[in-house]
């Protein structure tokens, strides 16, 4: 199946469908929630709470005994929300620092999960085949209540942040002023908090434990590279979320077996890739321009100086000079002399130059710093 | 100046982690005085602030702003915090940011219509920022973003002005800016309590004085207390105002 076959199918096939409708709907929420995470410096955190979540998923099997998928996401649920309540507990409590605490609460409840699930893969129950595809995910599994129930989420969370939306903007710039303007701090710290952890719990079928986080943070970080406003960073974050769940399903889809979860986060990598190197504002591609042309300013700036002290000691500062009295130090190059022509600040005749009045009058000014300082 | 208090600390104790940061603080801040507080670093002059500002949570004591407790006044009060205490590269602009002042009285939900974008504006002005006001703010200089932070708490029309190192890092222009503003602050009646570093302005900018060094050492009026015996108590080595000068 080619790419263009797959785009074509999605419309008809109810399974494909299905998987591509939740993959993008994820892909959504986690954009939209990951922005609020990167800004806070809370990138971690969806990691922690992602591997958090797996001794839920496999107590939940153990209690209720058969592999419900409603079931696992609660108890992924509840132990995902214990392991950020713990976080936060250790950072209050102690005087560990965050990245200890999250680095902490990650491999305990993750090494307590696999524990678990080595024991239950051991158990005589063969309804326990497959419970290890909530590592990696799987997102073939997906069937339509899924995908309602992700749908749901993203109702919820989109009501919320336009609910909110100045609450959570102040909170997450300047979260102690938040707090002198009356706003209940912790209130909302929480809601969030629950949104990102619902967000982790429903992608967790599709991308996994191990990978979750990716899909929180990569869209964000390249919408971050875009845009200086926080709605379009949000909206594009948005958008990027859904192109890799899209995207990394259609390549799964046309490429046989390739896990679906692992293609989503590196489709979404690509978009960090991406963005990083080419956003006209913060890609180091443009800062890379910026840079070889001011450097390049400078040096002509560098003659033009030169030039200018020569010339003001003429009484017209058109006089010609031989090209001669130049030299490298001065920055110049047969270059340099072209561009500053070009730019009219002189004329050259044969292998004589002279300052032109607009050369002399920007030479005049190069350095004065109250000129130039707000341009 | 008159004989109300502003703001009325009772026996406030502080402690992160088991060592107090602030001992048995009593503290009275009478209505329209412009004052700082000043101690060595660690005295606990942010600390103090932030407890005023029921940020930080005391392990004794009470707090009240003119005879209420925070909760009940906020609206009244406007905090400018240390410049160096948010992320500039947060993805908005100088006017959102002084936007964020009106956000108290709005209270939940509500957004900020065009009284709000007016106000915000106004307030820029008075701090010479117009011309910034579309700019990112992590493109703004150090000063630049002071006064940001300067409008913003004007916007919220406040009784009192609560400012963390309003000085800390900015020119000499924006510094008489800022010293212009707290000035005109006093004279239309509002309390101003800032933390300040320069022991060499505070005369001059100054008319009431708390020295802090984990406990209160002295506080008062800057004619009265601001001699060298208060300065040797607070910082521990022999100072003389006169050296200062």
């Amino acid at each position: 199946m080619s790419v263009q076959e797959y785009f074509s199918l999605v419309v008809t096939d109810y399974t494909l469908r299905t998987i591509t409708l939740g993959t993008a709907i994820l892909g959504i929420v986690c954009g939209m929630l990951g922005s609020f995470a990167v800004l806070r410096k809370q990138s971690l955190l969806g990691d922690a709470i992602s591997h958090a979540a797996l001794p839920g998923i496999v107590i939940a099997f153990l209690i209720s005994g058969a592999k419900n998928s409603n079931m696992l996401l609660i108890g992924a649920l509840v132990s995902g929300l214990v392991g950020t309540f713990w976080i936060s507990g250790i950072v209050k409590k102690t005087h560990l620092k965050s990245d200890t605490a999250l680095g902490l609460i990650l491999s305990l409840f993750f090494g307590f999960g696999m524990l678990l699930l080595t024991f239950v893969q051991k158990m005589p129950n063969a309804q326990q085949a497959g419970l290890d595809k909530y590592l990696f995910g799987q997102a073939a599994t997906l069937v339509e209540s899924d995908v309602w129930l992700m749908a749901i989420v993203m109702g919820v969370s989109l009501l919320v942040l336009l609910l909110f939306w100045k609450e959570f903007k102040v909170q997450h710039f300047d979260p102690d002023y938040s707090k002198s303007l009356g706003f209940n701090t912790r209130f909302l710290d929480v809601i969030m908090t629950t949104l990102i952890v619902l967000a982790i719990v429903i992608g967790l079928q599709t991308v996994g434990v191990v990978l979750m986080s990716a899909m929180l943070l990569a869209p964000a970080a390249a919408a971050r590279q875009w845009t200086n406003n926080l709605g379009i960073m949000i909206f594009l974050a948005a958008v990027f979320g859904a192109l890799s769940g899209i995207f990394g399903t259609a390549i799964s889809a046309t490429s046989n077996n390739l896990s679906t979860g692992p293609l989503i986060v590196l489709v979404a990598a690509v978009f960090v890739v991406i963005s990083f190197v080419f956003s006209p504002g913060r890609g180091l591609l443009f800062r890379e321009i910026r840079h070889w042309k001011n450097r390049n300013d400078l040096q002509l700036h560098k003659t033009l100086h030169f030039m200018y002290e020569i010339a003001k000691t003429h009484e017209d500062i058109s006089h010609p000079h031989k090209v001669k009295i130049l030299n490298n130090f001065q920055g110049y190059t047969r270059n340099s002399l072209k561009n500053l022509e070009d730019r009219e600040y002189i004329t050259v005749d044969g292998a004589m130059w002279s300052l032109t009045q607009k050369g002399y009058n920007k030479a005049m000014n190069l350095y004065n710093q109250q000129e130039n300082s707000y341009d | 100046m008159n004989d109300k208090i502003a703001i009325k600390v009772d026996d406030l104790t502080v402690a992160y982690n088991f060592k107090p940061v602030l001992w048995d603080v009593d503290l009275s801040i009478p209505e329209g005085v412009l004052m700082a507080i000043v101690g060595p670093n660690g005295a606990g002059k942010s600390t103090l602030i932030k407890a005023m500002l029921d940020i930080v949570k005391p392990i004794a004591g009470t707090i009240e702003i003119f005879g209420e407790p925070y909760k009940k006044q906020y609206k009244k009060v406007a905090y400018v915090p240390q410049k160096g205490s948010v992320d500039w590269d947060f993805p908005t602009t100088a006017l959102d940011v002084v936007l964020m002042g009106t956000y108290g009285s709005l209270g939940w939900i509500k957004r900020p219509g065009k009284t709000q974008k007016k106000r915000a504006l106004e307030a820029l002005e008075k701090v010479g920022m117009l011309e910034f006001r579309s700019r990112q703010i992590s493109q703004l200089s150090g000063g630049q973003q002071q006064r940001v932070f300067l409008a913003r708490a004007l916007v919220q029309e406040a009784s009192i002005y609560i400012m963390d190192e309003p000085f800390q890092g900015v020119d000499a222009t924006t510094e008489k800016a800022i010293v212009n503003i707290l000035k005109e602050l006093r004279k239309s009646g509002k309390t101003v309590v800032v933390v300040h570093h320069d022991l060499q302005t505070v005369p001059e900018y100054f008319d009431w004085v708390t020295f802090l060094n984990v406990k209160k050492i002295a506080t008062g009026s800057v004619k009265d207390i601001f001699n060298d015996d208060n300065l040797t108590k607070t910082y521990g080595i022999n100072y003389k105002v006169s050296v200062l000068q």
